[in-house]
């Protein structure tokens, strides 16, 4: 069988696109019963009822048409209120919200409307699979900025503006984060504003973990003064009100930049799902005891979790959002991929290798703690027997 | 009330069994710390007690479960409370509410027969100076009892590893 790589049909960009080292690992575990995973990105809960309620009575009703490309105005004005609510930052529901098909969408849109060929997108790393494949499918050229466990994984300013040349074009900003968990505090957001603003780069930041914070309150970059004509808010409901298969995001950008995403949006996706759409009206509008319940939950398996990798001896950063604890594995003298891989065999857990998420996150292992309580119990018990038997 | 209390109290309505040490880990205070908040959550009365939720039809022992719906007269100088009380001590009541509504109180019962709370009901109940009528309903299926769904519970179907 010929492979992708060589096969003369498939565009270069696309045999530029290295495979996901995480769709390895699915290959690896699918099949085997006993595994316990650590390596699922998504709410270990089902959607709330009355989403669900939501979405029958609305299927019952006959809702099964296109909406408008940007998405229904009653889920756009909801959103709106709440980003004011919640971040003082106002967004016209009429021209500065999108409704896209997952946050997936959400990024793929944000960084082909800004990107040209050879432009250059600061990523930070340990970064989320996805941002680098976006940016070399649009043409673009990433360039990680390695952040650092001394440092909780926060991107700092100057480490950003060392790599900015005249070709930088943006920088992509993920807080809470994916794959460490850090957040991100206002006077340090503060900092990077200024340089964003100082070399007119587009911010395009990830708050698709912004619900789930754990200590302070999260910032959006876009509610500082002047931010907000530079920067595109991507964020959605899979996380906040686990609804991760319906498939919904959205996009806060300034009118300019949002009709350029809007351009790309109505020829490919056309309008995200009616059903899904109806689901999140409901879950902005009578979620929240849902999503407060859930964060409460995370927030002891948090703590359950880091105080596990720290009991065994695995130095782990106490992350202040989402749901990843990121333990170092470097006193194993294992690297990532053979720590995790061994786990994996060895104890039937599975732990994402920190290299996947790219050279920084080296000598470190992505854990959901989007598990049961009892879940994660039993994975501490057999990563500390493995790290004894090393 | 703060917040570590709530949520010890939280970890304890959903697990009845979690050790201090246990508890300790999830709200991030000594073990000590936690059995001492607990000691004086009991003290105080706000832990009334410990309960485990039992599936007896699932371990085959085929309790039968009526509600009954009363009406009572109430004397001078006496309260609801007093008819309450003299119902809340037969063992054979599980639960007593004063309602809004149509009826005044409803009751709990659990017996081994429905001849048996029948008779309970006709004997005990109906006959006291202050109960006007009863109306008897009994328990067919029970879905949910105290938050807790008795079926299959639901699970997320996840794949293994997702990113």
């Amino acid at each position: 069988m010929e492979s992708m790589e060589n096969c003369r049909f498939v565009a270069e960009k696309v045999k530029k696109v290295p495979p996901s080292g995480i769709r390895r690992f699915f290959d690896m575990v699918s099949g085997d019963g006993d595994v316990i995973s650590l390596g699922v990105g998504e709410p270990d809960y089902v959607s709330p009822w009355h989403i669900r309620e939501a979405c029958i009575h609305s299927l019952e009703h006959g809702e099964t048409s296109y909406t408008s490309n940007s998405g229904l105005l009653e889920l756009r004005e909801e959103i709106s209120r709440n980003y004011t609510r919640r971040q003082d930052v106002y967004y016209n529901p009429e021209s500065e919200i999108l409704i896209t098909s997952g946050v997936s969408e959400a990024l793929d849109l944000a960084i082909r409307s800004v990107v040209d060929i050879g432009d250059e997108v600061l990523v930070t790393e340990p970064t989320y699979v996805a941002y680098i494949p976006s940016i070399v499918l649009a043409g673009g050229k990433a360039v990680p900025i390695p952040t650092r466990r001394d440092d909780e994984f926060r991107v700092k300013a100057e480490e950003i503006e060392k790599r900015i040349t005249d070709r930088t074009k943006a920088i992509i900003l993920n807080y809470p984060n994916n794959p460490t968990g850090a957040t991100m505090p206002r006077e340090e957001l503060e900092a990077i504003a200024e340089v964003a603003e100082k070399h007119d780069l587009v911010v395009i930041t990830d708050e698709v973990y912004e619900r789930l914070t754990y200590s302070g309150k999260h910032c959006c970059i876009a509610s500082f003064d002047g931010m907000r004509e530079r920067t595109i808010v991507l964020n959605g409901f899979s996380k906040a009100y686990s609804m991760t298969g319906f498939r919904l995001g959205y996009i806060l950008a300034p009118k300019p930049l949002l009709d350029a995403m809007m351009r790309i949006h109505q020829y490919t996706m056309l309008c995200a799902p009616v059903t899904a759409q109806v689901g999140a009206i409901e879950a902005l509008q009578n979620g929240e005891t849902e999503v407060q319940a859930m964060v409460n939950e995370y927030n002891r398996r948090r703590r359950l979790i880091v105080k596990g990798f720290n009991n065994i001896g695995l130095d782990c950063f106490n992350p202040g959002g989402a749901f990843y604890a990121f333990p170092s594995i470097v006193t194993t003298g294992l690297t990532s991929e053979q720590f995790a891989e061994r786990l994996l065999e060895e104890q039937k857990v599975v732990a994402i290798p920190g290299d996947v998420f790219g050279q920084a996150g080296e000598g470190h292992l992505r854990c959901a703690y989007a598990a049961s309580r009892e879940d994660i119990k039993e994975a501490l018990e057999r990563i500390g027997a493995f790290v004894n038997s090393l | 009330m703060d917040s570590k209390t709530r949520d010890i109290l939280e970890i304890l309505e959903k697990d009845a069994r979690a050790t201090p040490e246990e508890i300790s880990a999830l709200v991030d205070m000594p073990a000590e710390e936690v059995q001492s908040a607990i000691q004086h959550l009991e003290k105080v009365g706000i832990i009334r007690r410990y309960k485990t939720v039992i599936d007896w039809e699932l371990a085959g022992e085929d309790y039968v479960y009526a509600i009954i719906e009363l009406k009572v007269s109430l004397e001078r100088r006496q309260g609801y409370d007093a008819i309450a009380e003299r119902l809340y001590k037969f063992p054979e009541v599980r639960s007593v509410r004063l309602l809004s509504g149509e009826h005044d109180i409803s009751l709990t019962i659990r017996g081994n027969t429905m001849k048996q709370v029948a008779f309970f009901v006709a004997e005990k109940i109906a006959t006291l100076e202050q109960v006007q009528s009863t109306s008897t309903h009994f328990v067919l299926k029970t879905y949910k009892e105290d938050g807790l769904i008795l079926e299959e519970p639901e699970h997320v179907k996840r794949l293994p590893v997702s990113p």
